[in-house]
């Protein structure tokens, strides 16, 4: 009987437990589509009109560091040159490029004021991608831009971006294009990339 | 059939080109290769060249042209666009795609009468929406013809082999703007008024894109890279007819960082 009496706690208990772990992970997954619009709501709230043009840089580099694959797309960027690339140099790269990356981004964000990004359906490529369509809605100055979002879902909870796809125009390709141009210009030194985004963020 | 013959004529100097600047190797018969840079000396230096003559004439020209008043500003937009049904609709035909030329034929004869000379474009209001548009290097590129080498042309900017040979089928009697206009003497229209239409075109352009060429510049360690980049990109989504980004994204790459 007290057998019995145990078994059933320990069935109780491992029913319950299961119940909240899938709960727990329910609670916890986001849908990409979600994320994508709390991305832009925070984004847009750091370009609110009552911060400096500073301010909203910091706030913007710390939006992007929570959720953009910034390695991954160094990794991506970098493309064929990574497999000839020493621990060292690729440990010099990512740490350069994650600071080219902050910079631009930030830069290229806080001209904006206000925006108003509408996020609409979403595409799941693979475990691995999905992509989620959203508008920038139109102003008096300039007509609807469309924008895809590439998001990485390999671990659900823990959604990150990897790519802007702009009007058809992935920036993350063209990042790429642009590094692996100076590299071949250069005979294939993967130093004058790394001299060139120095000289970049010390300007 | 004359137009179609030149066609092919052109197609076949194309494959011509696009060999002598691969090694020997025809990218124009394989789809997804990477567009060669063949002469990337001559066209970083055209790049230079039109970059200077930018900042002196377009960019000036075109910050002026954004003072205008919006009613002459959309109405200039208006005429160009009509314009540019005239090889629309030539080229919705060569891709076979009669649903967009009937909608474009429409809307050129709506918008160049009851929207006087294109000035307005009530077809819009009849539900003829506007649609992208095609030209000649877009119809090669969907008859599965390569891009050829990247070339950057001066004054035009950017363009590939395939796309240099569409403009010149425009110049060929492909255009019936330029035929009325330049080609032929017809009494009606001058060629100022085809150059004119061409300039109003490319200022409007640059004028709805000052910041964005602004932003990409100042942003960019090899602007002549990042240029290239987004032109090639562009073609290809163009070329596609697809509104949707997955059908031209090539996600090989992005794999290939799974397997790292």
């Amino acid at each position: 009987m007290i057998n019995l009496g145990c078994n059933k706690i320990l069935i109780r208990f491992f029913l319950t437990s299961l119940i909240l772990l899938l709960f727990v992970e329910k609670s916890f997954s986001i849908e990409p589509n979600v994320f994508i619009q709390s991305t832009v709501n925070r984004a847009s709230a750091a370009l609110s009109e009552s911060f400096t043009k500073e301010e909203k840089i910091k706030k913007l580099k710390n939006i992007a560091k929570e959720t953009v694959d910034i390695r991954g797309i160094g990794l991506y960027t970098i493309g064929k040159y990574k497999k000839s690339m020493s621990n060292k140099e690729m440990s010099v790269y990512l740490h350069l490029f994650e600071k080219y990356f902050l910079k631009t981004f930030a830069d290229r964000l806080s001209e904006y004021t206000n925006p108003k990004v509408s996020v609409n359906d979403s595409q799941k490529l693979n475990e691995n991608y999905t992509i989620v369509s959203s508008i920038l809605v139109a102003t008096k100055k300039r007509a609807e831009i469309k924008i895809d979002w590439r998001v990485y879902t390999k671990d659900p909870q823990n959604l990150v971006i990897r790519d802007l796809i702009i009007e058809g125009l992935s920036l993350a390709r063209t990042q790429k294009e642009e590094f692996n141009s100076i590299i071949q210009s250069n005979n294939g030194d993967i130093n004058a990339l790394f001299n060139n985004l120095r000289k970049f963020l010390n300007n | 059939m004359k137009k179609i013959l030149v066609l092919l004529l052109l197609s076949t100097l194309l494959s011509f080109s696009a060999n002598a600047g691969t090694d020997g190797e025809n990218s124009l018969s394989k789809k997804n290769q990477p567009v060669k840079d063949c002469f990337e000396g001559l066209n970083r230096g055209i790049f230079a060249f039109n970059k200077g003559l930018d900042n002196v004439i377009f960019e000036p020209i075109a910050k002026g042209y954004r003072k205008l008043p919006m009613p002459i500003k959309l109405g200039a937009n208006n005429v160009v666009s009509n314009l540019s049904n005239l090889i629309t609709v030539p080229n919705n035909f060569l891709q076979g795609d009669m649903g967009n030329a009937g909608n474009n034929t429409a809307r050129f004869a709506i918008n160049s009468t009851v929207g006087i000379l294109g000035l307005w474009d009530p077809a819009s209001r009849l539900g003829f929406e506007k649609e992208g548009k095609e030209d000649y290097g877009q119809t090669l590129g969907k008859w599965g013809i390569g891009a050829g080498c990247y070339v950057v042309l001066p004054v035009l900017g950017p363009s590939t082999a395939r796309d240099a040979v569409g403009s010149l089928a425009a110049l060929m009697g492909g255009d019936a703007w330029y035929n009325v206009t330049v080609r032929n003497n017809t009494h009606y229209f001058r060629d100022f008024d085809y150059y004119a239409s061409r300039a109003t075109s490319g200022i409007d352009f640059r004028a709805k894109n000052i910041e964005s060429f602004d932003n990409l510049e100042k942003n960019s360690m090899d602007f002549y890279a990042s240029v290239k980049s987004l032109y090639l990109q562009d073609r290809e989504k163009k070329i596609s007819n697809s509104k949707k980004a997955t059908n031209t994204l090539d996600d090989s790459d992005w794999e290939e960082l799974e397997t790292k």
